[in-house]
C-alpha cells in the first residue's frame, strides 16, 4: 500500500509523460540525488571519494552505455573499453590542440568521436548477430588499442604513450580536489543518466527493444534496422566515450590505453549482467557490486587469514572467489539484480496485506 | 617466392595450432549452444596441471590419465554446478557463467599449482627440416600431426559410435534428443569431458613451444576469429579456419606489418574474420541461419 500506481490520476499531459510518473519514485529519486550532492560530500572523506565512490560513477556510466546497446538492444558488444578510450584520448586531443574549447564541450566532442567509431564498428551488426557479433566487436577493442599505442599523434608523441591528462578547469573553477571532482562526475552522470531514462521510453528506444526481442519481426512492423542498430551503437559509444574521457581526467589523471583492455571490457559486461540487462537501475547497481567485490573480498581475506597468506596466493583466492560469486549469481538471479528490486516494488504494492 | 613460401608453412602450422584451441569451442558450441569462454583456462588448468604432476616425479605415462581424471571431474563439476542450473537461460547469461568460470579455473590452477612459469619437455625434438630450399619446425610438423590424428579420432567419434551419435543428436535440437531418451545431463558432461580433453593436448603442444604460464589463456583471444572465420557449430570449420587465420596473419605480419609500424598480429586476425562475415555471415561452414517470425 506504500507504492503503488493505483490512485494515482494524472490531469495534464507533462504529469503523464513525468519520466518518473508516480510520486514516490520522484521523491526517492530526489531524496537520493540530495543525498549524494550534499551529504555525501560532507560525510565521505578522500579515500571514499576518490577510490571507491568515483570510479564507481564513471563506470556506471560506461554500464549504462554498454546497457543501452546489449540490454536494450541487443547487441551484444566487447569493445566497450575501447570506445572508452577513443573518448579518452578524444578529450585529450580536443584540450590539447584546441584549448579554446571549455572542457565540458570536450567531453561532450570525445564522446562524439567515440559515437561516430562505434557507428563504424556497428556497421557488421546489421549483417551478423549473436555470439558472431561479439567476436567482432573484439576486433574493435584489439584495433583500436593498438592503433592509439601505434600512431604517436594521438599520444602527442610521449614516449611511454602514458600521458598526464590536462587540469580540469571549468569557468575559470579548477576541479582538483577530491569533492570538487565527484560532483563534476556525479553531476555529469546525473544528466546523462536522466538522458537514458527518457531515452529508452520513447520511440528509439522502443524500436530497440522490439530489435532486442525479434529483429526479423521489428523489421517486418516497419522498423528501420540500420538506423535503429547504428542508432543504439552511437548512444551506447557515446556514454562510453564520456565515461572514459572522465576515467582519464578525472580518476587516473592520466591517458593511458592500458587501463582501457579487454579485461576492462569484460568488467563492464559483468556489471550490467549482475545488476540487470535492460535495466537504467541495473546499471548502478552492477557497477557498486563490480566496484565494491573485489575491495570487500581484500579486506574479508584479509581480516580472516590475516598478513600469513602470501599476495600471490591471496589474488588467485580473490580469483576463485569472484568467478565462483558470479556463477552463483546467474544461477540464483539470472535476471539481475535490478529483479530483486522489482520483486521488493511488488511485495511493496500489496503490504501488508497478503493478496 | 621462397620466402614467402617459407613464412605461408610457417603460418599454416601455427594455424593447426589455433585450430586445437578452436575444436574445443566447437565441442562445446555444437553440443549445448554455449560459447564457452574458458576455454583458454581450461587450456591453463590442464596443462598446469599435468605439468606440475610432472614436476612432483610421477612419469609421463601416470601423469596423463591422473590428469584426464581431472578434467573428467572437472566437466562433471561444472555440468553439475553451472549447466544444469542455467538450463533454459538465454545464451547470453551462459556465457557469463563460462567468463565467470574462467576465473574461477586461473584461479584455481593458479592457487594449486602455483603461479611460476613451468618448462615442458614432451621429447619431441624442435629440428629445422630442410625441404627444398625452405626450413620448417620438426616440432610444428608434430603438432600438426597430432591435430590431425585428433580431428580425424573425433570425426570417428562423432560418426561411428554410439555416443557420438547422441551428441551429434544434442546439437541438432535439444527437445528431440530428450524426448528418444537421449541424457542430455550425461551428454554434456561427456562434451565437456572431450573438450578438456582437447585441451589438455593443445595446452601441452603450446606449452612445449612458450612455456606453462598463465599467457595459455590467451591463446583463446587467438581462436576466436578462427571460430567465426569458420563457424562455430563445424570441426572441418576451425581447422580450416586456422589455417587461413595462421597464414594470412604471419602473411600480414611481414607484408603489410611493416607500412603501418608492425604488430598488426594482434588484430588481423580479427578483422579478416569481421570482413569475412560481412559476406558471409555465419562462416565457411557454419549452420545456415533462417530466421522465422
Amino acid at each position: 500500500m506504500i507504492y503503488r500506481e493505483c490512485g494515482q490520476l494524472k490531469t495534464s499531459y507533462p504529469a503523464d509523460q513525468a519520466i518518473f510518473p508516480i510520486p514516490q519514485d520522484r521523491w526517492g529519486i530526489i531524496i537520493l540525488l540530495l543525498v549524494a550532492f550534499l551529504f555525501i560530500p560532507l560525510l565521505a572523506n578522500d579515500y571514499w571519494l576518490g577510490a571507491i565512490l568515483i570510479p564507481f560513477l564513471i563506470l556506471s556510466l560506461a554500464a549504462l552505455g554498454l546497457n543501452i546497446l546489449t540490454g536494450y538492444c541487443g547487441q551484444l558488444s566487447l569493445g566497450s573499453a575501447a570506445f572508452m578510450a577513443v573518448g579518452a584520448f578524444a578529450a585529450y586531443n580536443f584540450e590539447l590542440r584546441l584549448p579554446a574549447i571549455p572542457l565540458l564541450i570536450d567531453f561532450i566532442l570525445a564522446g562524439i568521436v567515440a559515437a561516430g567509431v562505434g557507428i563504424l564498428f556497428g556497421i557488421p551488426s546489421l549483417r551478423i548477430k549473436g555470439f558472431y557479433l561479439a567476436v567482432a566487436t573484439l576486433a574493435a577493442q584489439f584495433f583500436i588499442e593498438w592503433a592509439l599505442n601505434k600512431f604517436g599523434w594521438f599520444s602527442n608523441y610521449s614516449p611511454s604513450g602514458v600521458i598526464t591528462a590536462q587540469k580540469m578547469v571549468i569557468l575559470g573553477y579548477a576541479f582538483d580536489t577530491p569533492v570538487s571532482k565527484y560532483l563534476l562526475v556525479l553531476g555529469i552522470v546525473t544528466v546523462l543518466a536522466l538522458m537514458a531514462k527518457n531515452l529508452v521510453r520513447n520511440a528509439i528506444g522502443r524500436a530497440w527493444m522490439a530489435v532486442r526481442d525479434m529483429d526479423v519481426a521489428a523489421e517486418v512492423i516497419g522498423i528501420r534496422m540500420m538506423k535503429t542498430k547504428l542508432m543504439a551503437f552511437a548512444i551506447s559509444s557515446f556514454y562510453c566515450g564520456v565515461a572514459g574521457a572522465l576515467w582519464a581526467f578525472a580518476y587516473l589523471g592520466t591517458v593511458d590505453a592500458q587501463a582501457f583492455d579487454l579485461h576492462r571490457s569484460f568488467q563492464i559486461l559483468f556489471m550490467i549482467i549482475v545488476g540487470g540487462m535492460g535495466s537504467i537501475l541495473g546499471s548502478f547497481i552492477g557497477a557498486a557490486f563490480i566496484v565494491l567485490l573485489p575491495i570487500f573480498l581484500n579486506l574479508a581475506a584479509h581480516a580472516v587469514v590475516g598478513d600469513a597468506v602470501r599476495p600471490d596466493v591471496l589474488s588467485n583466492l580473490e580469483l576463485i572467489v569472484f568467478g565462483g560469486l558470479i556463477i552463483f549469481f546467474l544461477v540464483v538471479e539470472p535476471l539481475g539484480l535490478a529483479r530483486l528490486w522489482q520483486l521488493a516494488k511488488e511485495k511493496l504494492r500489496l503490504w501488508p496485506f497478503p493478496h | 617466392m621462397e620466402f614467402f613460401f617459407e613464412v605461408l608453412i610457417g603460418g599454416l602450422l601455427a594455424g593447426v595450432m589455433y585450430s586445437l584451441v578452436a575444436l574445443g569451442f566447437v565441442l562445446i558450441f555444437k553440443a549445448s549452444g554455449v560459447l564457452n569462454f574458458a576455454q583458454g583456462a581450461m587450456v591453463l588448468f590442464a596443462a598446469l596441471t599435468f605439468v606440475s604432476l610432472v614436476d612432483r616425479g610421477l612419469n609421463f605415462w601416470l601423469a596423463m590419465p591422473l590428469t584426464l581424471a581431472i578434467m573428467v571431474l572437472l566437466a562433471i563439476a561444472i555440468e553439475r554446478m553451472v549447466l544444469r542450473p542455467l538450463v533454459n537461460q538465454p545464451p547470453i547469461t551462459l556465457f557469463m557463467a563460462t567468463i565467470g568460470l574462467s576465473f574461477l579455473l586461473e584461479g584455481l590452477a593458479q592457487g594449486v599449482w602455483g603461479t611460476q612459469p613451468h618448462r615442458l619437455n614432451l621429447g619431441i625434438p624442435d629440428d629445422v627440416i630442410e625441404l627444398g630450399n625452405i626450413f620448417i619446425s620438426s616440432f610444428d610438423l608434430f603438432a600438426a600431426a597430432i591435430a590431425a590424428i585428433l580431428v580425424a579420432s573425433l570425426a570417428v567419434f562423432f560418426s561411428k559410435t554410439r555416443i557420438g551419435r547422441a551428441l551429434r543428436a544434442v546439437a541438432d535440437d535439444h527437445q528431440a534428443a530428450l524426448a528418444v531418451g537421449i541424457p542430455l545431463q550425461h551428454i554434456w558432461a561427456i562434451v565437456w569431458t572431450v573438450a578438456g580433453f582437447v585441451a589438455l593436448v593443445a595446452g601441452l603442444l603450446w606449452g612445449a613451444r612458450q612455456g606453462v604460464q598463465f599467457a595459455l589463456t590467451l591463446v583463446a583471444l587467438k581462436a576466436l576469429p578462427v571460430l567465426i572465420l569458420g563457424g562455430f557449430t563445424s570441426v572441418p570449420g576451425a581447422i580450416v579456419g586456422g589455417l587461413i587465420i595462421g597464414a594470412s596473419e604471419k602473411l600480414a605480419e611481414v607484408y603489410i606489418g611493416p607500412y603501418v609500424g608492425g604488430g598488426i598480429e594482434n588484430w588481423f586476425p580479427y578483422m579478416l574474420a569481421l570482413l569475412f562475415l560481412l559476406f558471409r555471415p555465419e562462416g565457411l561452414f557454419g549452420e545456415k541461419h533462417i530466421d522465422r517470425v
